[in-house]
């Protein structure tokens, strides 16, 4: 079965995606490590409220140009980005923005479950504590409890939350990042490939998750399933050898990509 | 199909070759190879178990001291209470010992029986008053330290002591002075047949030196023969200067038969003296000592029959009745009395106090409480054990938060280009460096150009620092190393700052590789004596250090200087040393393995 095939079983009950307002507006963004360009003159637009998926085979440059968006590049010595990115009006590369508050807007939930090696609390806690977000125990109580609610992983882990949050299943791990993400009230959240760890039905469980927190974020997400990005997103743009091939509605791109790559890329002929 | 074609074909077409020669020969090589590792390892445990087993065997005699109790008489007129220290409580030692054995009286008997006697024991004394002043103008026992030589033999390092009770009868001729002791039965014959083993084997050698004066005599004859035939050819001047020679080589050589006679004479007398039964024989210094202990006497046998010794009586006898059988005792010092630093006479005495229950074998406490001394039995770690203590805590202090903040910057802040390369490879390449090298710099930098005061665990601890360092940054650069890069990840994803995910997450991490790579450079340095003995850690320190800049020694210098010390206790007092280092040694690597395990089960 095709994912053309499967796209056109779901019912088109999204919203227009293009109407919603622009969150991040990425133009020309070059990235280099060393000598070799990574990604050339990507344009794409984050809109709020909406999932956005990147897909493409791998090595496309997807994942660098998400790590371009939060300026994780940065950690990398030989990684250099030029062109402009902002999150609403600020360009988040000026030398002026603090990087930190950058990050603290834009969260990050990686490809493997990377919780830190601590309780659960205080994994959730974490964040706001180094952001000063919380100034009481009961505040912060209140943060924890709100970010496991809306990450769906409350109901489980609420009698152990002093346990080590490495004790979880591995979908659950995920689950607690993207808590710990939320809890320091972002407005964008990137995800690299967050499924690609877990098992169908964990992975189902996130799908929905994301589908559930979109209305108050706006997510980009990395994946190598077409499926996937079928599944939960409203924007779809597709890169291919450091180049976006094509940006798009998701149901455009999956039954009626303009770009022949795009084409041979979502029917399986390569990648 | 071409020959090529079917070549290649052929190659490919061949399956793996199974033969059971092949088979066997790979088990064998399999088996070989593990037989080798097995090998080596035995042998390390081997080496190691035997190294272990000498040190132990060696040292642990050296935790045990023979003190004796002596009556002290604290005199009123030598001791003055408004004055401790001006008291020669030596000599009050001295006299308690005097006291004991009052027929001693010659001035040469006298110094050597005070040298039972520790020399530290004038301290042991003030001490004694010190704590309880009332004793003063009263008698009180008092145990002090008996010295090396003394201890050595008492631990039976210097003879073997073999005592047996004959069966017979023994009458003593004298209480004092030349005593002759008569048995009513032959129970001397074995110490006379070892006396005559003793003067065969003297005949063997008188009779070895003959046969080589025989030898020379024959040279010469021939040569006097030669001599002779020219001097009978020769004329004039030249034959009387030959005619002198023959006559000066005859006279020379009438002198060696004499010699030689006197040499067969006397072998025949040793034999015959020997082979002769009973008789009456010298004991001779080169023999095993006898002494005979009777009627509360010791007499100290100088000549042996098969039924009666005659000698010198060291203690006098209490009476010269007859002692019956099972009554008195014959004492064999196995070693002959020139081979032993403790003579007969003082092995004696060292008897009669043990006899009076005044001699005891005590946990040498010295070892834990006292610096060093020139005297074993005086010799303590604990000056070197504060040293290395005080010593590492500097080390600590300086290498600990230097290396692992460079370590740190290093690892996450230092841009990757030549400069940090070039620091990068000198740091490993300092970790190589002999630390004698390291010696010399202290003493260039730390001593000649600073002026630090020599000898001081501030110092020492600055050099062993140095030393250190290059350990710890290694340590601490592979501990952040090995933090996943997931963690430093999820923390920046969350705006944590680059020093709060090094603060809060990647160094609570690394921090057991950290502890552990430090605890080894900690051990390394409390092994080091190289350059500590370049900036005068080396010197003789008998007072324990008290601070850092005190003059001080460590424990493995203190190993290097008593295993340089002639004295035949410090060889056991060496290895007890190096047990108290490897106890330290161990206990710092369990640390390590113990700091591990918790951390790592924390997370």
């Amino acid at each position: 079965m095709s994912v053309a095939e499967n796209i056109a079983e779901t019912p088109a009950s999204e919203p227009a995606a293009t109407n919603m307002p622009v969150k991040m507006e990425t133009r020309d963004v070059n990235v280099f490590y060393g000598e070799k360009q990574a990604l050339f003159d990507v344009s794409l637009d984050v809109r709020k409220n909406q999932v956005t998926s990147l897909i493409g085979p791998s090595g496309c440059g997807k994942s660098t140009y998400l790590r371009c968006l939060n300026r994780m590049n940065d950690v990398v010595d030989i990684a250099r980005v030029t062109g402009s990115i902002k999150l609403d009006e600020d360009d988040i590369y000026d030398p002026k923005v603090d990087v930190v508050e950058i990050r603290a807007r834009i969260g990050m939930v990686f490809q493997k479950p990377n919780p830190f090696p601590k309780s659960i609390y205080d994994n959730i806690a974490y964040g706001p504590r180094i952001h000063g977000i919380a100034s009481t125990k009961n505040e912060m109580d209140e943060i924890v409890e709100v970010s496991l609610k809306r990450a769906g992983l409350w109901e489980e882990v609420k009698d152990r939350l002093a346990e080590p949050g490495t004790g979880l299943s591995g979908g659950q791990q995920q689950r607690l990042c993207i808590a710990r993400a939320i809890a320091v009230s972002p407005e964008v959240i990137l995800m690299d490939e967050p499924c690609s760890a877990l098992d169908p039905i964990a992975t189902a469980r996130i799908e929905e998750l994301i589908d559930e927190i979109k209305d108050k974020y706006s997510i980009v997400i990395v994946t190598h399933s077409m499926q996937q990005a079928a599944r939960v997103s409203q924007r779809t743009a597709f890169f291919h050898l450091g180049i976006l091939v094509e940006e798009g509605d998701t149901e455009q791109i999956f039954t009626n990509p303009r770009d022949e790559r795009t084409q041979d890329y979502i029917t399986g002929r390569f990648g | 199909m071409t020959d090529a074609t079917s070549n290649s074909g052929s190659v490919m077409d061949r399956k793996p070759d199974l033969s059971a020669k092949r088979v066997s020969r790979r088990y064998a090589a399999e088996a070989r190879f593990q037989a080798y590792g097995l090998g080596a390892i035995f042998i390390a445990v081997a080496v190691l178990v035997w190294l272990l087993g000498t040190i132990v065997f060696q040292g642990l005699p050296a935790f045990t001291q023979y003190k004796a109790t002596v009556d002290v008489t604290f005199d009123a007129d030598e001791v003055d209470p408004e004055n401790l220290a001006a008291a020669n409580y030596q000599a009050l030692a001295r006299r308690a010992l005097y006291d004991r054995f009052p027929n001693v009286t010659a001035r040469r008997d006298k110094r050597e029986l005070s040298s039972v006697l520790s020399g530290g024991a004038d301290i042991t004394l003030k001490e004694f008053v010190e704590a309880d002043p009332s004793v003063i103008g009263t008698t009180r026992k008092v145990q002090v330290s008996v010295s090396d030589s003394m201890d050595t033999f008492l631990k039976g390092q210097m003879t073997d002591i073999e005592e047996r009770r004959p069966d017979t009868e023994l009458v003593p001729s004298a209480i004092e002075g030349e005593v002759s002791l008569l048995a009513s039965g032959n129970v001397f014959a074995d110490i006379l047949a070892g006396v005559k083993v003793e003067l065969e084997a003297q005949a063997e050698d008188v009779l070895s030196s003959a046969r080589r004066e025989r030898r020379g005599i024959g040279i010469l004859e021939n040569d006097l023969e030669a001599l002779q035939a020219r001097a009978n050819e020769a004329v004039g001047e030249e034959r009387e200067g030959l005619l002198a020679r023959v006559a000066d080589l005859e006279s020379d050589i009438n002198a060696r038969i004499r010699k030689l006679s006197g040499l067969d004479e006397r072998a025949a007398f040793l034999y015959n003296t020997a082979r002769s039964s009973g008789g009456s024989l010298d004991l001779t210094e080169a023999m095993p000592s006898v002494l005979i202990e009777v009627n509360g006497g010791v007499v100290k046998a100088k000549k042996v029959a098969n039924d009666q010794i005659e000698g010198t009586a060291f203690i006098p006898l209490q009476s010269s009745a007859a002692a019956a059988s099972g009554d008195w005792t014959v004492v064999t010092y196995v070693t002959p009395e020139r081979g032993r630093q403790v003579k007969d006479q003082t092995a004696t005495w060292l008897r009669e106090l043990q006899k009076d229950g005044a001699i005891e074998s005590t946990f040498a406490d010295v070892l834990f409480t006292k610096g060093d001394s020139r005297a074993p039995e005086q010799a303590g770690l604990w000056g070197a054990v504060v040293g290395s203590f005080l010593t590492l805590i500097i080390t600590l202090m300086l290498s600990f938060p230097i290396g692992v903040l460079a370590a740190i910057y290093l690892e996450e802040f230092a841009p990757q280009n030549r400069i940090t390369d070039l620091i990068e490879v000198n740091i490993n390449n300092l970790a190589a460096v002999p630390s004698i090298v390291f010696g010399l710099l202290g003493l260039a930098m730390f001593l000649n150009f600073f002026g630090l005061p020599r000898s001081a665990p501030l110092v020492g601890g600055m050099v062993l620092a140095l030393m250190t360092l290059p350990t710890i940054i290694i340590a601490t650069r592979a501990a952040l190393k090995a933090v996943p890069p997931s963690i430093r990840e999820a923390a920046l994803g969350i705006g944590a700052s680059k020093v709060q995910v090094i603060t809060h997450h990647v160094l609570p991490l690394a921090m057991p590789g950290i502890l552990t790579g430090t605890i080894i450079g900690m051990a390394q340095a409390l092994g080091e004596t190289a350059p500590l003995l370049m900036i005068g850690m080396v010197a003789f320190i008998v007072d324990v250090p008290t601070g850092f800049t005190d003059p001080a020694t460590v424990l493995p210098v203190q190993i290097y200087i008593w295993a340089d010390s002639p004295e035949r206790a410090f060889v056991a007092k060496t290895s007890a040393a190096i047990m108290v280092l490897l106890t330290f040694l161990i206990m710092m690597n369990a640390l390590a393995v113990l700091l591990r395990r918790r951390f790592e089960r924390r997370w």
